[in-house]
């Protein structure tokens, strides 16, 4: 029963990344309707500054994070700018070739920079353990969640009440309409871009404090799983994003300590095997909408 | 008249073709005047041709991106090479039989995956792609059958490299006859369509979820043979051969070689498969100008600036040529 | 010829979401005519059409073509039926060749097999000859011959709307839907499209439903019309009839 209760309990701080990198998708995807390939990539990224600010330059940590959040949403900025605005009117086809390029080039800078070894993070948020209901639960654990539903609520709000976030909304809604009520399409993507890359950051300090070690096949794969929560949730939807990022987090979780050691080495592939399954039984998502081409 | 002529004098160009350069790389192989690392990497050339046909079909012709084409890949070598192992007949028989169950096998994973994801298209599909490329590489490493992570050993060889060349050589003139004849038919202009407007193409009867499984069957039944030329030239694989960096590098080459053009492809792959050689020393940088060559690609060909100029320097271009013949002409 | 009903379309409607973007909508079109369906913008016009072609399934209603009930069928099973039609944003086979665009349409008009095809079988090259020359013929009626090797995205907006017209037709239709035919044309090009039209209905034996916002052209060819209005239906009847209907004109010019 403990072991069980660890488990969940891992399994939700898992989820919690997850739910945090899966707003970053289904903004974009939402807004842009493109798969952000190098989403995950960008984490990362993250994490690597992360390595060269607080461990390699022992920066105070307060400013580490912030100069990571920064660097992301700067990255986020440039490669926006650079790769995907000139493609606006491209095929779809176009654009995800673009966004993988985008990913493969992050994560290869990577490896000539750092090299294919694990990189190891200190330990730089470093809280007691707290009590809850009989469970010692970790202080990472405690702060990974609060910050995901800081953010769920804040982003939520932001969108609902502020100018931006109802431009954000309406471009996501009907692009052509709202260049005619006088929207700013091409920046309001822009800006998701950066908004999401900075929550790309702020994902990248969770996944650093939590795992403490990152490589730069790291946001890859997390973030593949993460765009199968945003599906899974509902693109578009930011309560989605959260149920979907908590589900495949506890799948994780349970099938990595429940699975029987020579299974062990499939891991992977059953977490992909239950996304496809989602996939394909709902691609519109829990929460989602069906999204029907104009004919 | 004349267009059937025309034809046919492409086809004459293509056999021409195809003769010469086997006799160029044969000599050189048997007479050892070619180079041992460009000897190996001619074979190597054969499956990536035929990798990057059989992807060229699903990317450039019907439009949907694959990111999972090593899980083909993978499929056919395991099968075909298991199949080697455990035959008894004459190597070469055993080879050919081997290329014909390894792509048989693929062609059963094409037809699975593409027909559970009628409904996805564009980014969904592309995901699903990915995942079903990781899950086949997950898979074979808890099989025992397959060796698992330590890899399957023991794949009989044809006995020389140029005995293994020319096997490889046919089953690519074979792939390149094969897709070219598919492409150019009644079903490749329904292919074509789906991909320019499938809205369109539904509403003139072309039956979109039929040739999206007859497309990914086909191109991963070629995939499964590239699988198993490589087994049987290596003698070894294992998962690692398989990743995702190898459906990236297929996809590179189609990119590279243009959407929707087979020559293209053709140059591509055999340039990639040279790059490591080309680029001797600087070989950490291969990955990124892969990333790169995507990024640039795409862009050259969407952009509204790069297209800009292109067309400002082909109409200069144009004018300069102009210039020089008229001058002749005086 | 007798004045057989083709079409008949009884109470369909479709909502999207709480939308109800066309209600209860009824109407009836006889073979051999030039039927019109006109309408402000947003009135459902191209929304009923989706839904004979099967794009959009439709949730209250039915709809019989020749006699067969066709609703919630595919856009393949309903194209295979004898339906075709035009998009009112152009949507052609951008890089394809004009001829292939035409190709493609009577792709299950002259079959073989994949297989066929990889081994040259004797019937691809038969079938192959019989497009070629079905495509030539079909683009000599629009004035396309000459084009027929270039890209379709590279034909002049008019020449485009022509050449879908010619990739419907090569399905072999009985009914073909026009969505906004002379959209963007200029006078000249649209009193060609007339002419084009009413030659097809005549030698191809077409029966025709239009959806049309230049009135020139609907009262100078259709023989009966629907106003739709909101999603419903304001007035169906012989065109002159129609367009004099005050409550058509309210409509029109707005309240």
């Amino acid at each position: 029963m403990q072991q069980f209760i660890m488990t969940l309990i891992d399994g939700i701080n898992l989820g919690s990344v997850y739910a945090l990198v899966a707003l970053g998708y289904t903004m974009v995807y939402g807004i842009a309707k493109m798969l952000n390939f190098a989403h995950g990539d960008i984490i990362m990224v993250g994490a690597y500054t992360i390595v060269v600010f607080i461990t390699r330059l022992s920066i105070s940590v307060p400013l580490a994070m912030i100069l990571c959040v920064a660097f992301c949403a700067l990255l986020g900025f440039v490669v926006e700018k650079l790769a995907y605005k000139p493609l606006r009117h491209a095929t779809p086809l176009s654009v995800l070739i673009t966004a993988i390029g985008v990913s493969y080039l992050l994560q290869n800078l990577a490896l000539l920079i750092f090299g294919t070894n694990r990189q190891f993070i200190v330990r730089f948020i470093d809280v007691g353990n707290f009590n809850l209901f009989g469970v010692s639960v970790s202080g990472i654990s405690v702060i990974i969640w609060v910050t995901t539903i800081v953010i769920m609520i804040g982003l939520y709000t932001f969108i609902k009440k502020t100018k931006l976030g109802r431009a954000m909304l309406a471009v996501s809604e009907d692009k052509g309409a709202a260049q005619l009520m006088g929207i700013n399409v091409n920046r309001t993507i822009s800006i998701t871009f950066v908004i999401g890359s900075a929550l790309a950051g702020v994902a990248s300090i969770l996944y650093s404090a939590k795992y403490l070690n990152v490589d730069p096949y790291t946001g890859s794969l997390f973030g593949i799983k993460a765009f199968a929560a945003a599906v899974f949730g509902g693109i578009g939807s930011i309560p989605g994003a959260m149920i979907g990022g908590l589900l495949i987090g506890l799948i994780e979780a349970l099938t990595a300590s429940y699975l029987p050691f020579n299974l062990n080495a499939a891991s992977d592939g059953f977490a992909f095997v239950i996304l496809i399954i989602m996939l394909v039984l709902k691609p519109t998502g829990l929460l989602g909408k069906k999204n029907t081409e104009k004919v | 008249m004349k267009r059937i002529n025309l034809k046919s004098h492409r086809n004459l160009i293509f056999v021409a073709a195809a003769i010469v350069v086997y006799a160029f790389i044969a000599y050189g192989m048997n007479s050892n005047l070619l180079p041992r690392a460009t000897q190996t990497l001619a074979i190597k050339a054969c499956y990536n041709v035929i990798l990057a046909l059989s992807l060229s079909l699903i990317v450039g012709f019907l439009g949907e991106l694959s990111l999972g084409h090593a899980g083909f890949f993978a499929l056919g070598a395991y099968s075909g090479c298991i199949f080697s192992i455990n035959s008894n007949l004459p190597i070469e028989l055993r080879f050919v039989l081997a290329a014909l169950i390894g792509g048989t096998v693929a062609a059963i994973g094409g037809f699975l995956i593409s027909s559970s994801i009628l409904r996805l298209q564009g980014d969904y599909l592309a995901i699903v792609t990915l995942a079903f490329g990781e899950i086949i590489r997950s898979f074979i490493k808890i099989i025992p059958v397959t060796g698992g992570t330590a890899g399957l050993g023991g794949i009989p060889s044809l006995g020389s490299k140029l005995k293994t060349f020319t096997f490889s050589y046919v089953f690519v003139i074979l792939t390149i006859l094969v897709i070219r004849n598919i492409v150019a038919s009644s079903h490749g202009r329904a292919i074509t369509s789906i991909r320019d407007n499938a809205i369109a193409a539904e509403s003139i009867g072309i039956n979109i979820k039929l040739y999206k499984i007859k497309v990914f069957t086909v191109g991963a039944f070629f995939a499964g043979i590239a699988g198993v030329i490589l087994g049987h030239y290596i003698n070894f694989i294992e998962p690692a051969n398989f990743n995702y960096n190898v459906s990236i590098e297929i996809l590179v080459m189609v990119v590279l070689g243009g959407m929707g053009n087979l020559l293209g492809s053709i140059i591509a792959a055999v340039v990639i498969t040279f790059l490591p050689e080309i680029l001797r020393g600087f070989d950490q940088y291969r990955l990124l100008i892969y990333a790169l060559a995507l990024i640039f690609m795409m862009l050259a060909s969407n952009s509204p600036r790069i297209i800009n100029f292109r067309v400002k320097a082909r109409e200069k271009a144009a004018g300069l040529y102009k210039k020089l013949f008229t001058r002749k002409e005086e | 010829m007798t004045q057989v009903e083709l079409l008949e379309v009884n109470n369909i409607g479709i909502s999207f979401g709480g939308l109800r973007a066309v209600d209860n909508v009824s109407l009836t079109i006889k073979n051999g005519q030039l039927y019109g369906l006109i309408g402000p913008n947003g009135s459902g016009k191209t929304t009923l059409f989706n839904m004979i072609t099967g794009v959009y399934k439709p949730t209250s209603g039915t709809f019989y073509f020749n006699g067969e009930n066709l609703t919630g069928k595919s856009p393949v099973e309903i194209n295979k039926k004898g339906i075709a039609r035009t998009f009112q944003n152009i949507r052609l086979f951008k890089n394809m060749s004009v001829i292939d665009n035409v190709k493609v349409g009577l792709h299950n008009k002259h079959k073989y097999t994949m297989f066929e095809s990889i081994l040259r079988l004797p019937r691809f090259f038969h079938e192959e000859q019989k497009m070629e020359e079905e495509a030539l013929e079909l683009l000599g009626v629009f004035d396309l011959d000459k084009e027929k090797d270039s890209l379709a995205c590279n034909l002049p907006y008019g020449k485009q709307r022509k050449l879908e017209i010619a990739r419907a037709l090569a399905t072999g239709p009985k009914l073909l839907l026009l969505d906004e035919p002379a959209a963007g044309m200029n006078p000249n090009e649209t009193e060609e499209l007339m002419e084009t039209i009413r030659f097809i209905r005549d030698n191809f034996n077409m029966t025709i439903l239009l959806i049309e916002h230049d009135m020139k052209l609907v009262s100078g060819i259709c023989e009966e019309i629907s106003v739709l209005n909101f999603g419903t239906l304001l007035a169906s009847g012989k065109t002159s009839e129609v367009l004099n209907n005050p409550e058509v004109i309210a409509a029109y010019l707005g309240e």
